[in-house]
């Protein structure tokens, strides 16, 4: 106990002897430090926000588009060809393993009207399940039914956005609109899902079969009713990519696919954007965090460049210490753990500072900043290794100081 | 205690040598207080220097308590001064921002160990039990150098070492350091081997060696 002591205060004794000297001396690892542990609480915290986002619309949500329409060699939008059909996911419901709901959906663009608001509103023709594989939940109001879905009742769910650009502050449900030429009653008002890809809230749902009634819904040359998407969740964890695999071959010999003809469709799964997503974010903040990590290796040269002064500075004390029977270890380590101790201190004010920064960017709302407990650690050991690698060199000066040259120097 | 065998000591000072102790030999026992005296560049400081482990000399056999250790590597050398010897300087050679304690204390750190306690004991030995916590800048010179000798007397080495240990002092306060260095010869049996410019001092002492260019020159018993 004591042997470890010793050296250690009389380090700290070194350390706060020259309080400004030493401050200025750990400013690079303390900033370096704090640009770590900020930028990567916020990469992380991006991250897991990202991610939270994506889950909330379901992760073993797969999305079928069609493919893109291809007119004398020029490739349209994913999404411009007519190849998918309301059979296709009835045979997708019927013949893949693995599957909860099959959502089959018909969008198309209609004027919306309440009162004086007026607006061109993307409206989708949806079928019951389409709450589940979306993992919509209502603020006010209900989805509608298989019963009202059978009937054909014209009825309309919103999406938060179009609430509230139609209706605002006020409770829609019960209330009337008018899509195209017809009389809709909104029957509820769908949760925020936040602006992310197949997000609900542009969107008025409402049932397929209304929808029918409402606008012309195109048919295949062999006479399919088209949809606009077939969304569907995977019932089994893990078995996301099998089920891709399955859907790829249905719907290729459903759409009479050659060998060598492209699909005629586009099968995206979040759980492969997810992926996709986090990967790139992490690449992302690894790459901010060696920037940052830079930085504290231009603090650990400031530390070797005062460490070098101050063993000059303390020629006559490591003298002293020499001639009442220190050994070169003995200088070495004391030298040593003053470096260590200093960028551990910068380690822990940076820990400190890059905590705060992270919580005031935490407060902005923007990003949830993650400070994880291995960057923390990670941290402050890599500013301590600096101490000891930045010292080394100074210490092993101080060391192998002459004594009676030492003692003699002013 | 101390013999000194045909100690030579060579200083390279560029392209010439310069040739410091040129054969000494010397015997002082244990117990023994002795002054050295001798005009500047007479080799005084160099021959406390090898006779305190600091430096080796260059040819010639130096035993202390009869262990051959004038060819040591500098870490067994640097045990030996922790174990068995206590340093007072001219320029007192306190650490300026500790205590007089602290630096008291500081004499214990490389000889493997001692308390607080022992501290201020070695402290009430030269009277400065009440300036414990005062730094060497609130002490008068004479009170600097008794810390010194704390520091040099808390690890009871068997040998002290004094350079010049009143040169930078008034008349009264050398007095009392020579006066308290006495004390510790004579109630303590600590050997002690004194350089001075003051035949007064030198004359306190048992035995007086005169150096000059390197070689004693005479030896008078006080």
């Amino acid at each position: 106990m004591k042997k470890w002591f010793e050296p250690l205060s009389s380090a700290w004794v070194g350390v706060v002897t020259h309080k400004l000297r030493s401050f200025l001396t750990i400013l690079g690892i303390v900033i370096g430090v704090a640009a770590v542990i900020a930028l990567m609480s916020i990469g992380r915290g991006a991250e897991a926000t990202i991610i939270s986002r994506i889950e909330s619309l379901g992760s073993d949500l797969i999305i079928i588009y069609p493919g893109a329409v291809t007119q004398m060699g020029v490739k349209g939008a994913t999404g411009s060809a007519t190849s998918l059909t309301l059979e296709d996911a009835a045979a997708i419901s019927e013949q893949v393993p693995y599957i909860a709901a099959v959502a089959p959906s018909y969008s198309t663009s209609l004027q919306v009207v309440v009162g004086a608001q007026n607006m061109n509103a993307r409206v989708t023709g949806v079928t019951p399940e389409y709450m589940q594989a979306y993992n919509l939940n209502t603020t006010s109001g209900s989805f509608f039914s298989e019963y009202d879905y059978q009937r054909g009742a014209k009825i309309a769910v919103l999406g938060s956005n179009v609430k509230e650009t139609l209706f605002e502050g006020a409770d829609p449900v019960g209330q009337r609109l008018r899509m195209g030429n017809n009389i809709v009653r909104v029957i509820g008002v769908l949760e925020s899902k936040g602006a992310m890809m197949g997000s609900t809230d542009d969107a008025i749902l409402t049932p397929l079969t209304a929808m029918q009634q409402m606008v012309a819904q195109p048919r295949t040359s062999q006479g399919e009713r088209v949809v606009s998407s077939i969304a569907l969740t995977v019932s089994a964890e893990g078995q996301a990519s099998y089920v891709v695999d399955e859907i790829t071959s249905l719907l290729r010999s459903r759409h009479q696919l050659g060998p060598g003809a492209e699909d005629d469709f586009k099968i995206t799964s979040l759980e492969e954007i997810a992926s996709a997503m986090s990967e790139m974010i992490g690449t992302m903040t690894l790459l901010l965090g060696a920037i940052a990590a830079i930085s504290l290796l231009v603090g650990g040269i400031g530390v070797m460049n005062i460490m070098l002064v101050s063993v000059l500075e303390r020629t006559r004390e490591i003298g002293i210490r020499k001639a009442l029977g220190a050994r070169e270890r003995d200088i070495w380590g004391q030298f040593l753990i003053e470096a260590a101790l200093l960028t551990f201190a910068g380690g822990i004010i940076g820990v400190t500072l890059g905590w705060v920064v992270s919580s005031v960017v935490s407060r902005t709302g923007l990003i949830t900043t993650v400070v994880s407990a291995d960057i923390v650690i990670l941290a402050v050991s890599v500013s301590v290794g600096i101490g000891l690698f930045f010292g080394f060199y100074p210490a092993w000066n101080a060391s192998r100081l002459n004594p009676i040259d030492a003692l003699r120097s002013e | 205690m101390i013999r000194l065998q045909d100690i030579t000591k060579v200083y390279p000072m560029g392209k010439r040598e310069l040739e410091v102790l040129r054969g000494i030999n010397l015997n002082i026992k244990r117990g023994e207080m002795v002054a050295v005296m001798g005009p500047s560049g007479s080799g005084k400081t160099t021959i406390l220097n090898l006779i305190g482990c600091l430096d080796t000399p260059t040819s010639g056999s130096y035993y202390l308590e009869d262990r051959e250790v004038s060819r040591l590597s500098s870490g067994e050398l640097a045990h030996i001064r922790g174990q068995k010897i206590g340093f007072v300087f001219q320029t007192f050679n306190l650490l300026p921002r500790l205590s007089a304690l602290a630096n008291v204390e500081l004499g214990l750190r490389y000889c493997g160990g001692g308390d607080r306690h022992q501290a201020m004991e070695a402290l009430a030995k030269v009277g400065l039990s009440d300036r414990a916590n005062h730094r060497p800048t609130e002490l008068s010179g004479g009170e600097q150098q008794r810390v010194a000798i704390a520091r040099a007397l808390v690890k009871n080495p068997p040998l002290i070492l004094a350079d010049e240990p009143t040169g930078n002092l008034d008349s009264h306060s050398g007095e009392e350091i020579i006066s308290i260095l006495t004390t510790l010869h004579t109630e303590q049996g600590i050997t002690l081997v004194i350089i001075t410019h003051e035949a007064n001092i030198a004359h306190q002492c048992q035995r007086i060696i005169h150096l000059k260019d390197g070689q004693v020159v005479a030896e008078e018993m006080a």
